[in-house]
Order: structure tokens, then C-alpha cells, then sequence
């Protein structure tokens, strides 16, 4: 094992031409590179949905304003939708997924490295596609305009008779090109996990951020292709003239509901998985104990999977499916909160009796038990269907599916950052400005979303550009549009801090938290073949064993 | 995986105690408990326990301080929570969905009440442990840098940790499952009023098919007793995209979806005109297709009916504003009942003036508004899909004038 | 490999499903009762290239060259004869019987679910015709045998699926 620790620089250290980098990069079929490209697209893309959210607040402000036409607003939120979803999160976590999964089982690359490269520039095309449709969007005449029929684009209101022009077919094509890529992402994911393992490297050692990734992997298999055969038959209604979705014809709109969401639940936890699987390795490492319970935990992760595929239709009590169907999806739905308090429970007794350092990343990570243990705890009340038939559709669930991917994915996300940066740049991320990102955020997001619950409660529908005066719910939008505005700025911390910490970042070392897993046993960043020599472990906590020969992991497996 | 208990029941059963009672002290002796039983630390580190431990006590009044936000947090919270829930609609304009004026509404409030509070003791409990364990475990100087002592699971605590909220789904779900057969699988009494609630692209279309009545965005109902019930049962179509009919204090939501008809019923035992919107995102003018649903005294409900099944009323002070109107594309969407009028793109005018707004709720029915909306719909509502008439001035003010003879 | 079908197979279930819950939904004619007629010959054709496909694999693990090229190339006409199958009953459809695509909703499950069928097996010819163009310039040898395993699983997927949308469109669907 100690054979392997390398210490020598091994990067080239004379100056290449930019524009022979520029090359290097775009070419790359390295997993760390591809890794770094998919998260800087991600943090483009979170960029202008960011704004797009901004300009959807300020348009809600108050009651009857005039900020942007209903045009617009209904263009920003499905856009925003998309982008978020589908050119933010799914991007950011494949990033981080490519760039560790490799390095914590000891592999040197994915198992089809010119794949990934295939995979990620397809979805960055997607996303492209997306965005060209500002341009392209009623084919290039006059001005363009991007889709407005929301982010599930319900038929019939995708059809061409609603929705005419070129706009939704960008949104179609963009799903569909960018939904490739993520098979074949998944299909590498799946592949160098169960092929590339290092020695030693038996299934019930891999670190859980690889076994959560499997899991990630393989819903994404079962969940975008359901996606990408509806994005198929839209296409052949829009531009064959098919019948699949046209209400005229005797086609249904209930299909396409069901097709959508048998993608879009499960898609709730691919996101929302590899988010655990960060907790699970940034939770430990700042208690300074291992993780509690790593078999259930990883049962649980299975469970999530399968139950997961089963609870789609929750998001279809108001569209009077019968008694029945309505009690079965209220019971899976509630089941599937079974093995997530579980984990809940699981970190928690990982950091009982553990010595927790309270930096940037554990921030980050209490507040994501915190903040997800509300998202999980609203998810119930809307499971019970007849409560959702309230609920649903309104303010109320706006604010709880942005409690888990803001209050949830996000802060992962942001632990993930602090964490592993060091890894991929070899500088430390500023820890004052990290605080500071971390309690403007903190601050901003319940402002935000604590508020955005009651006006769902006092009626107000999602998705309206404007409402009556006289309802209750203009001083309520007023606070959240505030505190998206604070949530700006907290970004706007962040990436400074990313920018400024690249060029004048404390330097990292190998390993600066004093961690476990085999990514902290090589330089950071690692060399472009990660191992010198191929390491061989003896427990999940290789590092650990290193660190204390006198008490190793491997002699309580 | 070394973990061993000595009384595995205990913990269960103690764990269990703390869940009902919220008395979460019993889960930190346990689990205290159970560390020092599985915990395998280096003998320096043993020995330096105890010390720990006073001077933890000293540091505590300090990291409550500094957990004091996440308190201030959650009564901020409870209290912008317990402002939302003050039923406020006595004034007739605010809608809360926990002041409930009929059955279906009702039971669906007692239900959200019930899982609010478990969900409630759920997070207490949580949030509990949650702030126990950062509090009380946090990295101090005193620590030296030591590793403490690494424990990796006990399966007991797993097992209590799993059938615990096992047990809670399968009460909220008893208790879900028995608010949606009251609901969805009630049958439809003889004496019910039936009503075709039609959504069209930015508003609604009401048909009566009993007693004969097309009106449009106000919905008028007789009000309804527990003795005497006389509900109204909805039958949900949608002329062109989805929809959703939603008036929060009378009923939950159901979508209008084409090709696929809905039901839904309501009872309300309060008089008075509630409001609504529909919920599903149907289009660029979604968020002005409200909704009113006007809830009548029997005798009031009856006298509304006896005029609605009139036809229009004929004035021939109006006869000019008429030949405009029926000399124009106006008719080709609009009726009016008893006349060549008959278009059903748009929504009924044969009794235009009963109705309080127009637009489906955008402005109140005045004449500026009526004008306005003739000649430029744009102004009210941009989006929606009354095309604007260019009529001359003259032409304009006559078919007003035409249209305010109808009520 | 096994990933990518168990993705494919999500697809086309989803085509199938599609399928069968507009079975007799259609407002309009023509029903498919009406105008399809079973492809049995070609069927066989299909079916019975999965076989030989198997033996080309075969022989090629066994080092047989010739015979594996033999095989393979037999997979190939039988293959292309399915796809002659489904162009001319396409053709039949579209010319005598008026259906297509956007006639009603039968014309489009079906044509969208068996040309996603016979748009994989294109794809699949095309790979066995690149492998074939290797095999006749007699680049294709044993080391290759695993990658001829993999594209021949590929194969049989594409006749289990012709199995199901078979089963679905042809014997359940009239």
C-alpha cells in the first residue's frame, strides 16, 4: 500500500502555448479532465439559471408587476426548469462521479474513456441546443424564442396545434441528445465499477461514493431512456405527424404524464443519490470515524433504487387516477421515506461520539441533514394524497422540491467542492470566504424557501407570472425574492472564491484532511495516469490502515 | 463489523419511548451506552476520558450560544407557519387551505393536520439528535488531535431505526387511505346539482345539463347542510390543453385533462363567493384564468337559475351594438342565448351582466373594462386569445352598450 | 454491452407499452385487424440468423475461419432478408391500404415501434457488414472472439425483441 504514494511532481512544468492547452482540453478522453469539463459546464449553466431564477422573482415581487411580459416568465421558468435539472445537477454530479470513482477504486481511467468523452460533449451539445433555441427558436426568421411549455412540457401543450414554431423541438432534441449522453455516462459509471477495481477491492469494501454511484448508474439506465422514447414520439407527432400525444386523434395526455414521470421521479434520486454518497464520505472524515452502519447504508441505497422506480405517479394525484392507484403510489411514496430516514440516522450516529471539525464542507454538510431532513419530512405530507390534492401544483411544492435540490443536491454539492478542490487544483478553497459563502447561503436559501411554503397554503398556484392584489401573498414573495437575491450573492462569493483560491490557495498537499480513501494517497492534483503502481487494500478505509498499522480497519472485517 | 449489545431489547424499546414521547434523552444514554460497549479506542485515549468530560460541561453553555441560530431559525419558522394557518378569509378575498368550508376540503384539512403533527414529532426528534450530536461533539483544542473512538454500526440500533418509521408509514397511510375511499368513492346522491366545468385555453366554461345553463368563470352552487346535504358533483373536460380546477377552501384539486373526463365533488356549508385558479399550467395566460365559485342560499340559487335559463334580454335601444356584434367575428366565438349567436370558442354572454369580472377574473365587469377589452385585450390580459376587434369608436360604444343589456 | 441492452430493452418497452394501450383506440381506419398479415417466412429469417450468428461465433472461438465467414455472411442475407420483409410490407401498407404514419393512431405505434425495430436492426447489419469487410480482408481472427461475442449478443437481443413486438403487434394486437 505505501509503495504507491506518490510525492514527485509530475505535471509539465515548462509553459505550452495557450492554445495548445485549449487543444489538450478539448480533446481530453482523461476521466479527471472530463470530470472538470462537466462541472464547469454545469457551473456555466448554473450560472444563467441562476439569472433566469433571479428574473422570475423580480417579476414576482409583487402583486400585478410588469418586470417582463407572461411570455417571458413562462420562457424563464421552463427554462430554468430544464437547465437546472438537466444542464446543472445531472452534469455536476457525472463530473464528480467521473473524476472520483476512478481514483477511489484504484483504477486509472474509466473503463471507455473515448465513450466518456463522447458522452460529455453530448451533453454539453444538449445544452447548447437548448440555449440556441433564444436564437433559432421560430426557425431563425424573425427573433427567436425559447420553450414555454414548462420543464414536463405536458401534452398537449408540446403539441404542434399549442406549441408552433421550433421551440420545443429544441427542447426535445436537447433532452434527447444530452439524455444519450447520460446512458452512455451510466453505462461507463456501471462498467468501471464492476471491472476496475483495484486488488484487494471486493464489492462490500468500495467506498460508498462508488457504491452510490453504481446505484446512480443503473436508475439513470432505467429512468432516461423512459424519457428518451416519449422525447422519440414527441418528435414523430411534431414532425411526422403522429398521434401519440394528439388529444384530436384520441391520443392521451395521461401517457405522456406517466412517461414523464416514470423518468422524472426516479431522476429525484439519481440526483439526489450521488449527494448522499458525498455525505457519506465527507460526514466521516470530519467526525473522524468511519461511516455507521456501511452494510444498511448500503442496503438502503438498493432499496431507494428499486422502491424509487414505483412512486412516480405521486406526482399525479390531481389527474383522478382512481382510489386505488392513489393508495398504492401514497404507500411506496411513504416507503421510500423508510431507508432515507435510515441514512438520516446513519450519519447521525456517525457523528455521535465522533470529533467533528466544523469546517466549510461539514458546514455544508449539517445543513444538508438539516435542510433534507425538512424536504423529507414535507415530501410525507404530500405524499398523502389527499393533502397533495391540496398541495400540489401550488407554492407549497415549488418550496419543498427546491428544499431537496437547493437545501439537499446544492449543499452537497457545495461540501463536494470544498472538499475535493484541493484534489483537482492542488490549492485549498479560502476558508473565511467559504464561511462566509456558507452562511449568506444559509441565510438567503430559508428566506427563500422557508417563506415559499405559505403562499402554496394560501392558495397560490405554481408557474403564474402574476397575481391579485389582496390575496396575502404580496409582502410573503416580496421576502423570497429577497432572499433569492442573498443566494446570488452567496454564488457570487463562491465562485469568487473559486477563481481567486486557484491562483493564491494555501497548497493542499496530498492529502488534506487527513482522509481515508485511495484519491488522498496521490498528489492533487494526480497525475494523469492516478497510480504509479496499481494499489492493493485490505478494508474500505485503505488510507486509515496506513495511517494507524498499529489498529488497521482490515483486522475487523 | 464488531458491535455487540448487551440488551438489544432495551435499546429498541428505548428508542421507541423516545420516538413517541419525544423523550430523546433515553436514545443519548443508550447510545452512550452502546459506544462504550463497542468502541475500541487506543489506552491513552481511555484514560483522558473523564478529564474530557468536565471540561466539556464547562464549554457547553457557549456552543448552545452558538447553535442559537438554528432555534431562532426554527421559531421564526413555527411563527411565520402559525401566522399562515389564521384562517383570514373572513374577508372574502384570502384563500388558506386549513379553513375548510365543505366535507371533501374538511377531511382533507384533518388529514394534513394529523400528518403535520407527526411529521412535527418527527422533526423535533431528528432535529434533536441532530443538535445534540454537533453540539456536543464538536472538535475541541482539548482533543489533542486525537482520533476518537471508531465504531462502525450496530445492527440493533439499525433494526429499532427501521421498524420505528416502518410502524409511522403504515398509520399515515391507514389514516391517508381512509380520507381518499371518503373522498374519490363517494357516491353521487340522487338530489346532487351535476355541473360541466369545460377548461378552455385562460377560462372556464360552466354547463348545468339538468336545468339547461351555459355561463362562464363564476361558478354559482346552493349551499349545503350535514342534514339536508345537497352537494354538487363536477364533471372535468378540457376544450384544448390540461387544466385544473382549484378552489382550496371547498376541494383539492383535479385536473381537466382532454380526453380524459374527471370528477369531483363539494358540499359547502358557507355562503359566500370563494376563490380559485386553475392550478395546471395550461398556457402564456395561466395565471389569469381565475375562478369564482359563488355559493347561494337555496332561494338565492333558485332565483339565479330562473334568470339564467332565460334568453337574452331584447332591448331596441341596443340594436345597433347587436348588428356589430353579429356582423363582426364576435359571434363566431361568443352565444347569446336567442339569437344567431351560437360560437362556443369563447365564453357565454347571454347573461353577461351577472357575472361580477370579466376575463375570467382579470378586471371587474365596469363599463371602462368591457370597452377596453373589446378593443384591446392585450391591455388586461396579453396572451389571451380574444383577438382585438379595431372597431371605430361609435361601433365600440354601441356594442358595449349592446352588451350591458344583458343581463 | 449488457447495460446498453438492458437501456434498449427500457426503450422499447416503452414503445410496447404504447402500443398495446392504443390498441383499438384508434378514431379512424384502417384496424389492424384489417390489413396486416403475419410475416411468418421472414420471421424465420430473423430467427434463424440469431442461430447462425451463434455458429459463426462459434467458429471463430474454435479458430474455423472459413467457416466463420461463411456463417456470418449467411446471418447477413438473412438479416437483410427480414429487413426486404418489413420495406415490402411497409410498402403493401402505405400503397394499397393508405396507412401511414399519421392516418390514425394504430399507423403511428406501429410504424414507430416496428421501424425502431428495424432501425436496430440496420444498425446491427451495418456493424455485421464492417465486421464481414474485416473478415474477408482476413483481419478477423481469434483474438477478435471476444468482440464478435459482444456484437452477436447484440443480435440475439434484436430477435428477442422481434420476439415481443411479434407477439405484441401481430398475435395479440389483431
Amino acid at each position: 500500500m505505501s509503495s504507491n504514494v506518490i510525492t514527485a511532481s509530475v505535471g509539465q512544468t515548462e509553459a505550452r502555448p495557450w492554445v495548445d492547452e485549449l487543444h489538450q482540453w478539448l480533446t481530453t478522453v482523461d476521466h479527471k479532465r472530463l470530470g472538470i469539463l462537466y462541472i464547469l459546464s454545469a457551473l456555466l449553466f448554473l450560472m444563467i439559471g441562476g439569472v433566469e431564477a433571479l428574473i422570475i422573482r423580480i417579476q414576482l415581487m409583487h402583486s400585478h408587476n410588469n418586470f417582463v411580459s407572461p411570455e417571458v416568465f413562462n420562457r424563464m421558468f421552463t427554462m430554468h426548469g430544464t437547465t437546472m435539472i438537466f444542464f446543472v445537477a445531472m452534469p455536476v454530479l457525472f463530473g464528480f462521479a467521473n473524476y472520483l470513482v476512478p481514483l477511489m477504486i484504484g483504477a486509472r481511467d474509466m473503463a471507455f474513456p473515448r465513450l466518456n468523452a463522447f458522452s460529455f460533449w453530448l451533453s454539453f451539445l444538449g445544452g447548447l441546443l437548448l440555449y440556441f433555441s433564444f436564437l433559432g427558436g421560430s426557425g431563425l426568421y424573425g427573433a427567436g424564442n425559447a420553450p414555454d411549455v414548462g420543464w414536463w412540457s405536458y401534452a398537449p401543450l408540446g403539441a404542434r396545434a399549442f406549441s408552433p414554431g421550433h421551440s420545443s423541438d429544441y427542447w426535445t432534441l436537447a433532452l434527447l441528445v444530452s439524455g444519450f449522453g447520460s446512458i452512455g455516462t451510466a453505462i461507463n459509471i456501471i462498467a468501471t465499477i464492476l471491472c476496475l477495481r483495484c486488488p484487494g477491492m471486493k464489492i462490500n469494501r468500495m467506498p460508498l461514493l462508488v457504491w452510490m454511484n453504481l446505484v446512480m448508474a443503473g436508475m439513470v439506465l432505467l429512468a432516461i431512456t423512459p424519457l428518451s422514447a416519449a422525447q422519440i414520439m414527441l418528435l414523430i407527432d411534431r414532425y411526422l405527424g403522429g398521434h401519440f400525444f394528439d388529444t384530436q386523434a384520441g391520443g392521451s395526455a395521461v401517457l405522456w404524464m406517466h412517461f414523464f414521470w416514470i423518468f422524472g421521479h426516479p431522476e429525484v434520486y439519481v440526483l439526489i443519490i450521488p449527494c448522499f454518497a458525498f455525505m457519506s464520505e465527507i460526514i466521516p472524515v470530519f467526525s473522524r470515524k468511519p461511516i455507521f452502519g456501511y452494510p444498511v447504508m448500503v442496503a438502503a441505497t438498493v432499496c431507494i433504487g428499486f422502491v424509487s422506480m414505483s412512486v412516480w405517479a405521486h406526482h399525479m394525484f390531481t389527474i383522478g387516477m382512481n382510489s386505488y392507484a392513489n393508495s398504492f403510489f401514497t404507500l411506496t411514496t411513504m416507503a421510500v421515506g423508510v431507508p432515507t430516514g435510515i441514512k438520516i440516522f446513519n450519519w447521525i450516529g456517525t457523528m455521535w461520539g465522533g470529533r467533528i471539525q466544523l469546517k466549510t464542507p461539514m458546514l455544508f454538510s449539517i445543513g444538508f441533514l438539516f435542510q433534507f431532513l425538512i424536504a423529507g419530512l414535507t415530501g410525507i405530507m404530500m405524499a398523502a394524497s389527499p393533502f397533495d390534492w391540496q398541495l400540489s401544483l401550488s407554492y407549497f411544492v415549488v418550496a419543498h422540491f427546491h428544499y431537496v435540490i437547493v437545501g439537499g443536491i446544492l449543499f452537497a454539492l457545495f461540501a463536494a467542492f470544498y472538499y475535493w478542490y484541493p484534489k483537482m487544483t492542488g490549492r485549498m478553497l479560502s476558508e473565511r470566504l467559504g464561511k462566509w459563502h456558507f452562511w449568506l447561503f444559509l441565510i438567503g436559501f430559508h428566506l427563500t424557501f422557508d417563506v415559499m411554503h405559505i403562499p402554496g397554503i394560501l392558495g397560490m398556484p405554481r408557474r403564474i407570472y402574476t397575481y391579485e392584489p389582496g390575496r396575502g401573498w404580496d409582502t410573503l414573495n416580496f421576502i423570497i425574492s429577497i432572499g433569492a437575491f442573498i443566494q446570488a450573492l452567496a454564488i457570487l462569493v463562491f465562485v469568487a472564491n473559486l477563481v481567486i483560491s486557484y491562483f493564491k490557495g494555501a497548497r493542499a498537499g496530498n492529502d488534506p484532511w487527513d482522509a481515508w480513501t485511495l484519491e488522498w494517497s496521490i498528489s492533487s492534483p494526480p497525475p494523469a495516469y492516478n497510480f504509479a503502481t496499481v494499489p492493493a487494500v485490505a478494508s474500505r478505509r485503505p488510507l486509515w490502515d496506513l495511517k494507524h498499522p498499529e489498529d488497521p480497519d482490515s483486522r475487523y472485517e | 463489523m464488531g458491535s455487540t449489545l448487551t440488551n438489544p431489547f432495551g435499546t429498541a424499546l428505548a428508542l421507541f419511548r423516545s420516538k413517541l414521547g419525544g423523550n430523546s434523552r433515553a436514545v443519548f444514554w443508550c447510545l452512550n451506552h452502546d459506544k462504550k460497549l463497542v468502541e475500541r479506542c487506543p489506552p491513552s485515549q481511555k484514560r483522558l476520558k473523564s478529564n474530557g468530560k468536565r471540561q466539556m460541561l464547562a464549554r457547553r453553555t457557549k456552543s448552545t450560544l452558538r447553535g442559537g441560530w438554528r432555534i431562532a431559525l426554527l421559531w421564526s419558522a413555527s411563527a411565520s407557519a402559525l401566522w399562515a394557518l389564521k384562517p383570514d378569509s373572513a374577508s372574502g378575498r384570502g384563500t388558506n387551505i386549513f379553513s375548510p368550508a365543505s366535507t371533501p376540503a374538511k377531511s382533507i384539512s384533518d388529514l394534513s393536520a394529523f400528518v403535520l403533527v407527526i411529521t412535527g414529532i418527527i422533526f423535533l426528534v431528528v432535529f434533536a439528535l441532530l443538535f445534540y450530536s454537533v453540539v456536543r461533539f464538536r472538535a475541541r483544542a482539548s482533543d489533542g488531535g486525537r482520533e476518537p473512538a471508531q465504531v462502525y454500526g450496530s445492527m440493533q440500533i439499525e433494526l429499532a431505526w427501521t421498524i420505528i418509521p416502518i410502524l409511522i408509514v403504515v398509520v399515515l397511510f391507514l389514516a391517508t387511505a381512509r380520507v381518499i375511499h371518503a373522498i374519490q368513492d363517494a357516491p353521487e346522491p340522487p338530489g346532487a346539482l351535476d355541473v360541466i366545468v369545460i377548461g378552455h385555453q385562460y377560462w372556464w366554461e360552466f354547463r348545468y345539463p339538468k336545468l339547461g345553463i351555459v355561463t362562464a368563470n363564476e361558478l354559482h352552487i346552493p349551499v349545503s347542510d350535514l342534514d339536508h346535504s345537497t352537494p354538487t358533483f363536477l364533471r372535468l373536460l378540457s376544450a384544448d390543453t390540461d387544466h385544473s380546477f382549484w378552489v382550496p377552501e371547498l376541494a383539492g384539486k383535479t385536473d381537466l385533462i382532454p380526453n380524459h373526463p374527471n370528477r369531483m365533488w363539494m358540499d359547502p356549508q358557507r355562503e359566500g363567493v370563494f376563490l380559485g385558479q386553475c392550478a395546471q399550467y395550461c398556457g402564456t395566460q395561466h395565471a389569469k384564468m381565475l375562478l369564482r365559485v359563488s355559493v347561494d342560499r337555496a332561494e338565492d340559487f333558485s332565483a339565479w337559475v330562473r334568470a339564467q335559463q332565460k334568453p337574452a334580454v331584447e332591448d331596441p335601444s341596443a340594436i345597433a351594438g347587436r348588428r356589430v356584434f353579429e356582423q363582426n367575428a364576435c359571434m363566431n366565438c361568443h352565444a347569446v342565448g336567442g339569437t344567431p349567436a351560437d360560437g362556443r370558442f369563447g365564453p357565454d354572454l347571454t347573461h353577461l351582466m351577472s357575472r361580477a369580472t370579466i376575463a375570467a377574473g382579470a378586471a371587474e365587469n365596469t363599463h371602462d373594462n368591457l370597452r377596453l377589452w373589446i378593443q384591446n385585450p392585450s391591455a388586461i390580459k396579453p396572451g389571451s386569445l380574444m383577438p382585438a376587434m379595431k372597431l371605430s369608436d361609435a361601433d365600440l360604444d354601441a356594442v358595449v352598450s349592446y352588451m350591458e343589456t344583458l343581463r | 454491452m449488457a447495460c446498453l441492452i438492458i437501456a434498449e430493452s427500457a426503450i422499447f418497452t416503452i414503445f410496447v407499452v404504447a402500443y398495446l394501450f392504443y390498441l383499438g383506440k384508434s378514431t379512424t381506419g384502417p384496424k389492424p385487424s384489417e390489413v396486416l398479415e403475419t410475416p411468418i417466412f421472414y420471421t424465420i429469417c430473423l430467427l434463424s440468423s440469431s442461430l447462425t450468428i451463434h455458429l459463426a461465433a462459434k467458429c471463430l472461438a474454435r479458430g474455423i475461419g472459413f467457416a466463420f465467414l461463411g456463417f456470418w455472411l449467411l446471418t447477413i442475407a438473412l438479416g437483410g432478408l427480414f429487413l426486404y420483409g418489413t420495406a415490402m410490407e411497409w410498402h403493401r401498407l402505405i400503397y394499397e391500404h393508405g396507412l401511414t404514419i399519421s392516418t390514425n393512431l394504430f399507423g403511428t405505434t406501429y410504424y414507430s415501434l416496428v421501424g425502431l425495430h428495424a432501425f436496430h436492426v440496420t444498425a446491427g447489419l451495418i456493424m455485421l457488414a464492417i465486421v464481414a469487410v474485416f473478415g474477408l480482408a482476413g483481419r478477423v481472427g481469434i483474438k477478435q472472439s471476444g468482440r464478435i461475442e459482444v456484437l452477436s449478443m447484440y443480435w440475439h437481443f434484436v430477435d428477442a425483441v422481434w420476439v415481443v413486438v411479434f407477439t405484441v403487434v401481430y398475435v395479440l394486437g389483431r
